[in-house]
């Protein structure tokens, strides 16, 4: 890896000799940048290296150092390694500039860092909380915030053994319930209910220059978080004119539920489940990618045995056959098809699901992925069913699924040039998985940077190239195929043998930082690890792509009829425990 | 209670042999209660409403193999108005919170609650958190609590039939809903300040209680 | 798919029809195949849990139930033996290794203390494992030494009240070996097997040792 790095950033320091260095902490590796320098820097990454594809922001708090960084993973949308990009600044006035006019993507990711550590963004348009609400007080993922239940820093708490008497949080607390009030808390009455005023004012800078001061009443429509259609507790305020959507944006955070923050107090260990609860509908794939982080830390020393890493392309790609049946099957119920389709796809996804609870235990909670392997071999009656169902069941029953619905001409009317993303656009937004191929960038983190054993198996990355709804409909039938493709090779070629050499469960891993990724069902899903040597990781950060994927929501939907963003919507197949995390 | 009303004692042998035709009586419990409850217990209609993991189990439920609507249940009504169970279906979160008591609210009586999954019930593995309410019941009656993580779609059922015999048990002259002096007030919305805010837990100068 | 392709307007929706049409048949086909079969015995919900199912797909709770695979897992229990004699004696010897591998640590353990000498005696004198924290993962079993915590097969769990009820006590969580044999035989053969191995081990190593302290007693 270290040679990789160290061939394409020599131009880096080169370029700016004085504003970058590189970054010479322990198991550290990329570039330090000043804050001041971070636009320009970023600018020629992008125009002079080919480091195009901007996927994640985030922060990391360096309380001994009294600073905060922020840190950037570029890729290329042509294939590689991750280049790492990062900025330190004090905690106290924590300023950096906003990225989100040479990368969109940023918009919500920026927002992010906001709400968690306090960075400001100079330059961010719209810079409010994201996963919490305004007039919230304190910035959680800092390492000096303590939430209402909290027990110690890090886990295992010593007061569950050997002298675990009972105690329930809550009768811990004043209240009783998991809050904590300022000293100086003002009296109740002085809160507003609706922090969504700012929101709603904020919009307004999204409208095109002349038409913010409107003559007609523009009509502001509020969609969820209690709605069908939103996929959970997502919700969407529009500005419209008539049924035209003028200004869209996404609201989220209704089911934000401290992953990072509890991730951060659990063992490396203990986070497996946790990533289960990320996407719940593809627990398999994020186990996947988090392992894949942990084993880039730990280095060269874990082995995983041969039968290990089919058995995890295996779940992996039924994973994605559950995701994608189960992601078309709403969609048609999005488009009014109400839930014939979505119940079909059901079956298949029962069937399958079977076999999860044969091998790993639970339905959807799967907690089968180790450091080193997977939990416990398939047992041979669900390996035969397996068969069955690869050869036989699921190639003829997505054939069926596609001749019900493809060609269908109301699915087409409603779907074909509706919310389109051109390739461009679709790299600036971060768009990944599904929404980015189908606009026509053939970019498959297994093909573009393998783990695992992708490299081995014959398959094609799917591509589409109209970047409209249809597309992001059909290309999941090609992935599903693709997948299909590979669980043949690979129940082929299985070998016999173990499938976990040691099962330690006090993991620790040196020192130093990765960011492993694997290509989940709805994109990127990444893994940022900081770690300190300790059992537990420093920094544990998710990039979700179904997070950043809705960057894109608002410029697929301008100029279209608002219920067309629903098809949109359904067409990026989100999932809120992803969203919010 | 009165002497009319009063329900008259049947001699053990001649118990499920003899009909007891005073009106008080009939009112007092058998026919017109479990006529009453025959038709609620199989009309359960729940909002179309989850939240997290959970509510995926929650639509496997619904669907092909597990099929709820062998129970009469299948019609998930999108807005509270016509709903009778709201099932909580996933963590809670404190942003939340305020939307789910306006959903209670709005619901008309009769209205039940189904606490799905260990974090509706009591905050689950992401109770530590500092978005996250440990447990429903602490802003809404709850009926029936399903544990597990993810309850499989049996278990769900298993807490619905619960529910029903919940409503078996509930005699029409008891009920709180046609109680016109005792009928609940709606829950008091919570407020998004510094955290969130029960306005039961602050004293009438707005104040925090200590 | 193509989209250039130019069919006759509407042949996609009756082509979708048909297959509708197909599913809701295929029941009656297979209503007629199975001949009174098709419901309420155990072949049925193995056919409906096959590759081959057609038609309807439903398992219809509680009037027939999809039996738990062996794997599944649900709220933990603790195994205990039956000695001969008849007394129960649990496996668990309250090392805390569940309690610290725990992801969201719901469980709560007391050693016993010996009053005499003041050392812990292998066993709890309260374990306690708060069901609304536990996430269902499995850790506890797949980590205890001593086989003695196991994850259950009993989803049936639902109640009007959570305060007391949702907190396993020990004797909540008790539960008998011939269960755990019930519920997961693969898995309690092969670690009777690798429990007997030791035993015998053990004997063998008492046994050699038993001799040369007799032998080394009789070279006194």
């Amino acid at each position: 890896m270290s040679e990789q790095i160290a061939a394409a950033p020599v131009d880096l320091i080169s370029l700016f000799p004085d504003q970058v260095k590189a970054d010479e902490r322990v198991g550290y590796e990329g570039f330090m940048v000043e804050p001041k320098a971070l636009v320009k820097v970023v600018v020629a990454l992008r125009d002079e290296l080919g480091y195009d594809y901007l996927s994640s922001v985030t922060a990391a708090d360096y309380i001994d150092d009294h600073k905060i960084e922020v840190v950037y993973h570029f890729f290329k949308s042509t294939g590689g390694t991750n280049l790492t990009l990062s900025t330190q600044v004090s905690r106290e006035k924590a300023v950096v500039p906003t990225l989100m006019h040479e990368f969109p993507s940023m918009e919500l990711q920026e927002r992010e860092v906001y709400d968690m550590f306090g960075v400001e963004f100079t330059g961010h348009p719209d810079l409010r909380r994201v996963l919490l609400w305004d007039g919230f007080e304190g910035f959680p993922l800092r390492k000096d915030y303590k939430e209402a239940y909290f027990t110690a820093e890090k886990k295992p708490f010593t007061n569950r053994w050997p002298e675990g008497h009972i105690t329930r949080a809550e009768d811990a607390t004043p209240y009783k319930k998991n809050v904590v009030y300022p000293d100086n808390l003002k009296p109740f009455e002085e809160y507003d209910p609706s922090v969504e005023n700012l929101l709603y004012s904020g919009m307004k800078n999204f409208l095109p220059e002349d038409q913010r001061e409107l003559n007609t009443e523009p009509v502001m429509v509020n969609f969820g978080p209690q709605h069908p259609s939103t996929h959970g507790v997502f919700r969407m305020a529009a500005i419209l004119d008539g049924e035209t959507v003028m200004a869209l944006k996404p609201v989220m955070g209704y089911l934000h539920r401290n992953h990072e923050k509890i991730g951060e107090r659990n063992t490396y260990l203990g986070n497996i489940p946790f990533t289960d609860r990320l996407d719940y509908i593809s627990s398999m794939a994020n186990n996947f990618a988090y392992v894949v982080a942990v084993e880039k830390l730990m280095g060269p020393r874990v082995q995983i045995p041969e039968r290990a890493e089919y058995l995890r392309v295996i779940m992996s790609e039924l994973t994605r056959i559950v995701n994608h049946t189960w992601a078309i099957g709403f969609l048609l119920n999005d488009l009014g098809a109400f839930f014939t389709p979505a119940l079909y796809a059901m079956i298949e996804r029962e069937l399958i699901l079977d076999i999860f609870e044969a091998t790993a235990g639970s339905r959807m909670m799967c907690n089968y992925y180790r450091f080193g392997g997977v939990s416990r071999d398939i047992p041979e009656d669900a390996m035969a069913k397996l068969k069955g169902l690869v050869y036989e069941r699921l190639p003829r029953k997505i054939d069926e699924l596609d001749i019900y619905l493809s060609e269908n001409e109301i699915i087409r009317e409603r779907t074909e040039g509706v919310g389109i993303l051109s390739p461009e656009e679709a790299i600036a937004y971060g768009a990944s998985g599904p929404v980015l191929r189908a606009s026509g960038v053939p970019y498959d983190i297994r093909r573009a940077e393998p783990y695992g054993i992708y490299d081995q198996f014959d398959f094609d990355v799917a591509v589409r190239y109209h970047g409209d709804t249809y597309d992001r409909y059909v290309i999941r039938l090609d992935e599903v195929r693709q997948s299909l493709r590979i669980l043949q090779q690979a129940l082929k070629t299985i070998p016999e043998g173990p499938v976990l050499l040691k099962n330690p469960y006090n993991v620790r891993v040196p020192a130093g930082e990765a960011y492993g990724r694997a290509e989940a069902p709805k994109g990127e899903l990444g893994f940022y690890l900081v770690s300190d040597g300790t059992a537990n990781p420093f920094r544990y950060h998710v990039r979700s792509p179904s997070f950043i994927n809705l960057t894109s929501l608002e410029k697929m939907s301008l100029g279209l009829k608002i219920a067309d963003v629903f098809a949109i919507l359904g067409s990026l197949d989100i999932v809120l425990g992803e969203v919010d995390r | 209670m009165n002497d009319e009303n009063k329900p008259v004692e049947v001699p053990e042998e001649l118990l499920n042999q003899v009909a007891v035709t005073s009106m008080g009586e009939l009112a007092s419990q058998s026919f017109i209660d479990k006529a009453y409850n025959w038709g609620r217990r199989n009309s359960v209609w729940p909002v179309f409403f989850g939240l997290a993991c959970c509510a995926i189990e929650m639509i496997a439920t619904a669907s092909s193999r597990y099929d709820f609507s062998r129970f009469g249940m299948e019609v998930m009504r999108a807005s509270p108005r016509q709903a009778d169970l709201l099932i909580i279906s996933g963590t809670v979160t404190k942003k939340m919170l305020p939307q789910i008591i306006r959903l209670y609210n709005q619901m008309p009586e009769p209205k039940y609650v189904l606490a799905m999954g260990a974090c509706a019930s009591g905050g689950g593995p992401f109770k530590e958190g500092y978005n996250v309410v440990s447990g429903i019941d602490k802003f809404l009656p709850v009926d029936v609590y399903v544990p597990g993580c993810p309850p499989t779609p049996q278990a769900l059922i298993h807490g619905l039939m619960k529910l029903q015999e919940k409503i078996d048990s509930q005699s029409i002259k008891e009920v709180s809903w046609y109680d016109k002096e005792n009928r609940g007030d709606p829950i008091p919305m919570p407020v998004l300040g510094p955290d969130l805010m029960d306005p039961r837990d602050f004293s009438a100068n707005g104040k925090a209680k200590e | 798919m193509n989209k250039e392709k130019n069919n006759l307007y509407g042949t996609g929706i009756i082509k979708g029809a048909l297959v509708t049409m197909r599913h809701f048949i295929d029941t009656y086909l297979d209503d007629i195949r199975m001949l009174g079969k098709r419901y309420m015995t155990q072949e049925s919900i193995e056919y409906r849990r096959s590759k081959d199912v057609k038609g309807i797909f439903t398992v219809q709770y509680p009037d027939e139930k999809l039996p738990p695979q062996e794997e599944f897992r649900f709220i933990p229990f603790l195994v205990y033996d039956t000695h001969e004699d008849g007394t129960d004696m649990i496996r668990c010897t309250s090392c805390g290794i569940c309690s610290k591998v725990c992801p969201p640590q719901c469980i709560w353990i007391v050693q016993t203390i010996d009053e005499k000498t003041g050392r812990p005696i292998p066993e709890p004198a309260e374990f306690y494992i708060d069901i609304d924290i536990c996430m269902n993962c499995g850790f506890c079993a797949e980590f205890c030494p001593f086989d003695a915590i196991k994850m259950d097969h009993d989803y049936e769990l639902a109640s009007y009240d959570r305060t007391k009820a949702h907190l396993f006590n020990k004797e909540r969580l008790m539960k008998p070996a011939s269960y755990y044999a019930k519920i997961r035989p693969t898995y309690f053969e092969r670690e009777e097997a690798v429990r007997l191995e030791k035993e015998a081990k053990k004997a063998a190593a008492a046994k050699t040792k038993a001799e040369r302290a007799s032998k080394s007693a009789q070279a006194d």
